[in-house]
């Protein structure tokens, strides 16, 4: 029953618009009031934000380094290593020489981690893969080193925490490359796919007949393909890549939007205000962005972290099945399966496991807290 | 469970300072606040009072439909035959409703189960509470179809809802809360949803029910007629309590609160402009049709024609006002989409001497400006999510986009203040507002473009009582200002004769009756004319076949 609000004299404030208005308040609300989902998001943003610094926590150069009274910053400045006596293009600044030569002449900040996801270690104790460093003791876990336990370079930045693969890369490395990875292309297929799937059923649902017809029909037999064979094969044809793949997901994922969207613009588009934008002389795309959208936006958000937690999913099993991104990659995907053929091992294949649940569980629970925030007809108690 | 001897001492129902709380987010409101009253056996007690006055609140609480636990009851008590179904058990409060107790609905539609045909409706609510089954159930069912007068019932047991018209639909549901024998029914503005016509039929159907049966009748409703027609006692409610009860007589004739007389004198009063046919036309139509086509079989050729408007003439003069009446389905609000562009159509429609019969979306954009639309529902038409401000000042983007956001804001502010609001509510959103003043922001949102002809589509159906005498008011004032011309369209022809100086009568898409509204309303010339016109004012039922059913 709708209850008439007596006006005040009001106050003349400007309008809270966008992401202030107040049906954005009560779902930011509405949000927060659902406590899982709410940390699980500060969690998740934590943990992204630490990978996107990935090359400083995680990094085979050091991030600062003073030679011969000069201040390098090798992490972001690529320096030859002739600047250092020797005749390679790229600097390895984990070899014995190089490292001996800066510490002589100056000193090296390392980052707590001293391997990028593509490192090799050297002194690795014995055949790869290596389990973890806290699983051995001091002197086995030094044994690789000239000097044994006492050699200065058996020092904790060094050590493997997570163990090494079986190309003796470090896998807490792998791990915070990986993650990145996952989440940005997660990230990206799921915008990009979001922009193609509601323009389309945006247009579908707003013009409906003959357009609406075609593209349906299109779409159903576009969404009957085989995608996961169609992927392979395009993915033995195609150098495989970040973008590459993208785009190929891209192809299919985008339909998953217009079912929601066109439904609801179906709906919407008989709405009397939209009639009577109209009458206003509004025009379509107008009337689509500024009375429609909202409606369907709805629906696509909701819709999101979904579509986020099955992109990583996607890439994470094409890269186990070995189609994925390019060998050496940082990869959840590669880590499994070397898990897989390593069952020795169990440090690969535990990681990558842990990693993906949590972030997928993290995923959707923040998926559940906004759809009950955005769902008119929930209240909280 | 024949009824019993009328005794006027015991009330059937009782309710006694009854209070109803809703919570929400936190927050605690009262809908209803310590109300009372009794109804006898054999008795109609009318519920009366505007929306948000806890007139439903208070009937859904008689048998606790309302949804707990965000409602509750602080006080109060409602004694059934002595008992409080307020503490009653949920299965006992089960064996009173249907059974002693029933309810109508307003919307006959969304009431009826789509899925299920009448017959097992009906029939469930028998073999709920009286365990009839097979033929004898049937049986049952046919005599009360036939008790309320649906024809050939044996024909309509395997319909559908969606088979019947809102009137059938409606008898349906009476039908269903007859199939116990009730002692009292309890009927939620059981006519808002039907034409005049039909409501009338609905009216004196459940008065010859009532007296046949001798139950008990509590009639919630906002409409004043319908009262003074049906009840034998009102009560009139307002914020949550009852501020007046009486026999209805005594209280139309004499009310004593201010509110009841406030409501009694919110008919739309005021007469029209007269008809002068010396000033110049601002829109006219030349056998205008607007025929949607059938199409069937594989290759779905057109089979025929919906005709829903089949060659209608009229011409509308500034400043005067066209009324469009009929029942729903008659094809008015579709003339009124052709005669603005917003449908295609056939035949001559010339605007300020323009002919735009042709033109496209895209010819059509600067005649929008001095063309504007009113919609029935003013809770649909405001864009939920846009502060009023952009709502209004939408149209003056696209008509004159040199406009400086200063000036712009100043024109908003204008046209506010011309349909009687606080400029400075501009900056709220259309959630804050209620209807009457919605159906305001809707009006300003067509005259902020200083238009020539706006089509006000059934622009007070869905508003209050004294809100609609308000707009109508309203409407003439702006006519009188900017010389307007109006195509009013509307089933309520009491509002139509306040405003419009000359009728169309529409009936299956084409003209009844035309002529000025005086002698229209008051010398009709056409038996169905006469039909409408006693429905609408009297609320007298006329022979069935006369109009739809």
């Amino acid at each position: 029953m709708a209850t008439t609000t007596a006006l005040s004299p009001a106050d003349a404030s400007p309008v809270r618009r966008g992401l202030r208005s107040p049906v954005n308040q009560r779902r930011w609300q509405n949000f927060r009031a659902n406590r899982r989902g709410y940390w699980s998001l500060w969690i998740f943003l934590v943990l992204f934000g630490l990978s996107l610094c990935a090359e400083f926590i995680a990094n085979d150069r050091p991030l600062v380094a003073s030679y011969k009274g000069e201040m390098l910053f090798p992490v972001v400045i690529d320096y030859p290593e002739e600047k250092f006596g020797g005749f390679l293009a790229q600097t390895d600044y984990r070899s014995d020489f190089i490292r001996d030569e800066i510490n002589a002449n100056g000193w090296m900040i390392w980052p707590p981690i001293r391997y990028s996801y593509g490192t090799v270690n050297s002194n690795i104790p014995h055949s790869a893969p290596t389990a973890p460093f806290w699983l051995m003791s001091k002197e086995e876990r030094c044994s690789g080193y000239a000097g044994g336990a006492e050699d200065p370079n058996c020092v904790l930045g060094n050590l493997n925490w997570l163990g090494t693969d079986d190309q003796a890369r470090d896998v807490m490395a792998r791990m915070i490359y990986g993650f990145r990875i996952s989440v940005l292309f997660g990230l990206a297929l799921t915008i990009a796919s979001a922009i193609v799937g509601v323009s389309a059923g945006a247009v579908q649902g707003y013009f409906g007949g003959w357009t609406d017809l075609l593209m349906q029909r299109f779409i159903e037999i576009w969404s009957s393909m085989p995608v996961l064979y169609i992927l392979l094969i395009i993915a033995a044809i195609l150098p495989p890549g970040f973008f590459v793949l993208l785009g190929i997901m891209l192809l299919f994922s985008w339909v998953g939007f217009v079912g929601v969207v066109r439904a609801e613009f179906l709906r919407a588009r008989n709405f009397e205000y939209v009639n009577a934008a109209r009458a206003l002389g509004v025009g379509n795309a107008t009337i689509m962005w500024r009375h429609l959208l909202p409606n369907a936006m709805v629906a696509t958000l909701t819709f999101l972290p979904f579509i986020l937690s099955g992109s990583i999913t996607t890439l994470t099993s094409l890269d186990f099945l070995g189609f994925g991104m390019p060998p050496g990659s940082p990869s959840l995907g590669e880590m499994i399966a070397q898990g897989k053929s390593n069952l020795q091992a169990p440090w690969l294949g535990l990681t990558a496991f842990v990693v993906m649940s949590v972030m997928l569980s993290l995923l959707i629970f923040v998926g559940e807290a906004t759809r009950d925030a955005f769902d008119p007809r929930k209240t909280f108690r | 469970m024949s009824p019993e001897p009328l005794s006027a001492e015991t009330p059937l129902l009782s309710i006694r300072n009854l209070a109803v709380a809703f919570h929400q987010g936190g927050r605690t409101s009262t809908a209803v606040d310590g109300v009372s009253f009794d109804i006898r056996r054999g008795e109609v007690v009318a519920l009366v009072g505007e929306s948000g006055s806890g007139k439903s609140v208070t009937a859904n609480s008689i048998l606790k439909l309302l949804p707990y636990p965000a409602a509750s009851y602080p006080a109060g008590e409602i004694l059934f035959k002595g008992k409080d179904l307020l503490r009653a058990l949920d299965a006992d409060l089960r064996k009173v409703r249907g059974n002693d107790i029933t309810m109508i609905f307003q919307e006959p539609m969304t009431s009826l189960n789509p899925l299920h045909p009448i017959e097992r409706q009906i029939g469930e609510i028998l073999e709920l509470h009286q365990g009839l089954k097979g033929e004898a159930a049937r049986k049952r069912v046919l005599e009360l179809l036939h008790q309320v007068g649906i024809r050939e019932p044996e024909k309509r047991l395997a319909a559908y809802p969606h088979e019947l018209s809102g009137g059938q639909r409606q008898r349906v549901m009476i039908a269903m809360a007859l199939a116990n024998r009730p002692e009292l029914l309890i009927a939620d503005e059981p006519t808002t949803a039907l034409d005049v016509t039909v409501q009338a039929q609905i009216l004196a159907l459940l008065k010859g029910l009532k007296d046949e049966h001798g139950m008990s009748m509590l009639f919630i409703t906002h409409d004043l007629g319908i009262v003074r027609k049906i009840a034998d006692r009102v009560c009139v409610m307002t914020k949550g309590k009852i501020v007046e009860t009486g026999p209805t007589a005594e209280v139309f004739a004499n009310p004593q609160h201010a509110y009841t007389k406030h409501l009694l004198a919110s008919e739309p009063r005021g007469r029209p402009p007269t008809s002068d046919p010396s000033r110049p036309t601002v829109i006219e139509g030349k056998d205008v049709k607007v025929w949607f086509p059938i199409r069937a079989g594989f290759l779905r050729r057109t089979v025929d024609h919906v005709k829903a408007v089949d060659g209608i003439d009229l011409t509308l003069r500034a400043g005067q006002t066209l009324g469009i009446v009929g029942e729903s389905g008659s094809g008015k609000t579709t003339l009124g989409l052709a005669l603005t562009r917003l449908i295609g159509s056939k035949g001559r429609i010339a605007f300020l001497g323009q002919d735009i019969a042709g033109f496209g979306h895209g010819e059509m954009r600067p005649l929008r400006r001095r063309m504007q639309v009113v919609f029935q529902d003013p809770y649909g038409s405001l864009s939920p999510r846009m502060p009023i401000t952009d709502i209004i000042g939408e149209g003056l983007g696209v008509h004159e986009p040199g406009l400086s956001a200063g000036e712009r804001d100043k024109r908003v502010a204008a046209a506010l203040e011309e349909v009687g609001l606080e400029p400075a509510t501009r900056w709220r959103y259309p959630h804050e507002f209620s209807g009457g003043q919605r159906q305001r922001i809707a009006i300003a949102r067509a005259m902020v473009l200083k238009p020539a002809f706006v089509m006000l589509d059934e622009p007070t159906s869905a508003l209050d009582m004294s809100v609609q005498a308000q707009v109508v008011d309203l409407l003439r004032d702006l006519q009188a200002k900017h010389d307007l011309a109006y195509l009013f369209i509307s089933h309520d022809l009491k509002v139509v004769r306040a405003l419009a100086n000359d009728i169309i009568v529409m009936r299956f898409g084409k003209v009844v009756e035309h002529g000025p509204t005086e002698r229209i309303v008051t010398a009709p010339a056409e038996d169905y004319t006469r039909a409408l016109m006693a429905a609408a004012f009297n609320i007298e039922a006329v022979p069935t076949g006369q109009i739809q059913q």
